[in-house]
């Protein structure tokens, strides 16, 4: 008789000790003559309570504990933990906890749960629905699906994946690709990271769900080299798949072909944007393309491409399983379905919360996020990574939706949001946004190239002090010049950062130093 | 040329042939050569060029172009200390401050003793649980000095 426990293998688990935690229980149970039956899954988005233990009690009910350090392990196994016994770090079903309990997880509903490479699992846990129900559909079938869902591109553009694909599908060619853009480069996100570690059998289904929909064949993840934990979970998820018959020549029997092979980047942030993505996967210096032609009919090796983030393509399987009007439901005005969000930086509770659109940052922060992990009052929110707005407090209310951000001179984008304290100096920061983009530059357009560098110059001399005036004015018009002359988002969007801390926080610019 | 060289060209030449017919290979193939050498030192540009038929100038433009490709030798040990947004929010300056101070270098620096080489790091993944340190392929969360001090105890005594 083994006890079962459930201990991550997420990446940010095991940066807050997972792996040692469980040397420590198999010691400590070793030590009292309990067999473990380890079972490593991915996070349950809970960071603050990594490392998280759940123990499989008499009922058969995972009860979780955490964190648990490895230092504290023999105390705990000595007052019951393998039992499930009380303690005051047992947390109990980690489903009715608040954090949870209040989240619609449709993209990340098996993340936490299941053994992420194990197929089995997957399947119990409607694993592959959704690409048989696919294969049972003509391709135009499949994208007027996805259309009818609204999901709309969540690596931060929010173009309609439909759409896209829609553009893929009529193109006639002897070669498509899928593309899988996992260049999760923004600071404040994690979520990619999260679903490849925690269920990359789901971005695979999602894959070959595009390929099978639009006619392609191949299909590349292209995967920042910061996340050695995602490759491994990724390799081994589509090997399983391709052992199975999920992948491979003949797809779940229906004779079509999908192949995935992961490839990894190099460190170069600008790989986010799909065109120098596509450069990148060539083997060439990342360099943004020209647009016309669009990635859709002259994307990989000039060949028609679906090019999608981790998070769109990782919901086309409960998509294509539940129906378009299943996923349309949720959400508000425009902006459909979930989005699972990225609690980050500056906050006590951290960690992946996904909601439908509509959520607002003030129930983000304080009801899940539980305020700042420093006791002090929030003073900014960045969200949408590093050329996302600072957002002050007074707009906390806003709800999450794409139009009502832009709206009000932000971003949603990949859905990170960064918090910051009172003792955050939004100058400093506004000054970090051009020194990143000049760091990050591809320098193939001027605007972006020479103006980031002006930029941080000017900024500078803004702290300085000496003529500020002046140098304020010229600040204002070299974001104009990068916004509107830029080639792509890097350039193009640095005034978010810039000018919402210059207009939001204009004592930090002003203040004698 | 010397026996270093000698086995140096002829692992990137093994490396060159393993991806023969892979479409776009320059990327993976440095990628390898790098994790095999520890950096693409200028010998192996040629060998690549020439086993894909680019120009030097080609593979010279890709490896300059990406931050994680080095063209030197580093320490036994990358330390990457992040600076992005989320790390900066709790406080990451002081963790990048002692990192130099207790390597005695600056950013793309080794230790004296050749053991860590330091380089910034822009967002490691880790946003709920900053600051975040990456050595080698080990991830830490909250690393503060002192915890970074624990953590390079750890690794100076493994190496």
């Amino acid at each position: 008789m083994s006890t079962r426990i459930y201990i991550s293998r997420d990446a940010a688990a095991q940066a807050l000790g997972a792996d040692e935690t469980l040397l420590a229980l198999q010691a400590a149970a070793t030590a009292a003559g309990i067999t473990l039956d380890v079972v490593r899954v991915g996070s349950r988005g809970m960071v603050w309570l990594e490392p998280l233990v759940e123990v499989v009690d008499g009922d058969g009910q995972r009860i979780a504990y955490g964190p648990v350090m490895a230092e504290q392990v023999p105390a705990l196994v000595a007052a019951g933990l393998l039992q499930a016994a009380a303690h005051p770090l047992r947390l109990g079903r980690v489903e009715e906890l608040p954090y949870v309990a209040k989240q619609e997880r449709l993209t990340f509903a098996r993340v936490g749960i299941i053994d992420p490479v194990n197929i089995d699992d997957y399947l119990a846990h409607d694993g592959f629905a959704g690409l048989r129900r696919a294969l049972t559909l003509t391709g135009a079938e499949v994208v007027q699906e996805v259309t009818d869902s609204g999901l709309r591109g969540r690596g931060g553009a929010a173009f309609p994946t439909g759409i896209k694909w829609k553009t893929v599908l009529d193109q006639q060619s002897d070669q498509k690709y899928v593309v899988c853009n996992a260049d999760e480069g923004d600071s404040g996100t994690f979520s990619d990271r999260m679903l490849m570690e925690g269920d990359p059998l789901c971005l695979v289904e999602g894959m070959t769900i595009a390929g099978v929909a639009v006619g392609a064949t191949q299909g590349y993840i292209y995967l920042r080299c910061e996340y050695p934990h995602a490759q491994v979970a990724l390799e081994e998820a589509i090997a399983a798949a391709k052992a199975r018959g999920f992948l491979g020549r003949n797809v779940c029997g229906s004779g079509k072909t999908f192949e995935l092979e992961v490839r990894m980047g190099a460190g170069a942030y600008i790989c986010g944007e799909e065109t120098s993505l596509l450069e990148s996967l060539e083997g060439k210096r990342a360099e943004v393309r020209y647009r016309p032609p669009l990635p859709a009919i002259k994307g990989l090796f000039g060949k028609p491409t679906v090019i999608n983030n981790v998070i769109s393509l990782a919901s086309l399987p409960v998509i294509l399983q539940r129906g378009g009007a299943f996923y349309r439901d949720f959400g508000m005005g425009r902006s459909r379905g979930t989005l699972p969000i990225q609690l980050a930086g500056n906050i006590k509770q951290g960690g992946l919360v996904e909601k439908a659109f509509g959520v607002t940052l003030r129930e983000l922060l304080y009801d899940f996020g539980g305020g700042s992990a420093s006791g002090r009052p929030i003073r900014a929110v960045q969200v949408g990574g590093p050329l996302g707005a600072y957002i002050p407090e007074s707009q906390f209310d806003t709800p999450l939706d794409y139009e009502a951000f832009a709206a009000m001179g932000a971003l949603v984008g990949h859905g990170g949001i960064v918090a910051f304290d009172d003792t955050a100096d939004l100058a400093h920061m506004a000054r970090y946004a051009m020194e990143f983009c000049a760091h990050e530059s591809c320098g193939k357009c001027t605007p972006c190239r020479i103006g980031s560098t002006r930029g941080v110059e000017l900024i500078d001399r803004i702290i300085e002090g000496t003529n500020r005036a002046a140098d304020m004015t010229q600040l204002a018009d070299l974001c104009e010049t990068m916004q509107h002359g830029s080639l792509c988002g890097l350039g193009g969007m640095t005034h978010f950062p810039v000018m919402s801390a210059v207009k939001h926080f204009p004592d930090d610019f002003a203040r004698k130093r | 040329m010397s026996d270093i060289e000698h086995q140096q060209q002829m692992a990137v030449d093994r490396i060159v042939a393993s991806h023969a017919g892979q479409p776009g290979p320059l990327l993976p193939i440095l990628l390898e050569v790098q994790a095999s050498l520890g950096y693409i030192p200028p010998a192996a540009v040629v060998r690549i060029a020439e086993g894909l038929n680019l120009s030097r100038a080609d593979v010279h433009g890709v490896i300059s172009f990406y931050h994680h490709f080095r063209q030197h030798p580093v320490g036994r040990h990358v330390v990457q200390v992040c600076r992005a947004e989320a790390c900066q929010a709790v406080q990451c300056q002081a963790t990048e401050a002692h990192a130099k101070q207790a390597l005695g270098v600056d950013y793309g620096g080794t230790s004296a003793d050749g053991t860590f080489t330091l380089e910034a790091a822009y967002c490691l993944g880790n946003c709920a649980a900053g600051p975040s340190v990456m050595v080698d392929d080990k991830l830490y969360g909250r690393v503060t000095p002192d915890r970074l001090d624990a953590v390079l105890a750890t690794w100076r005594q493994r190496s």
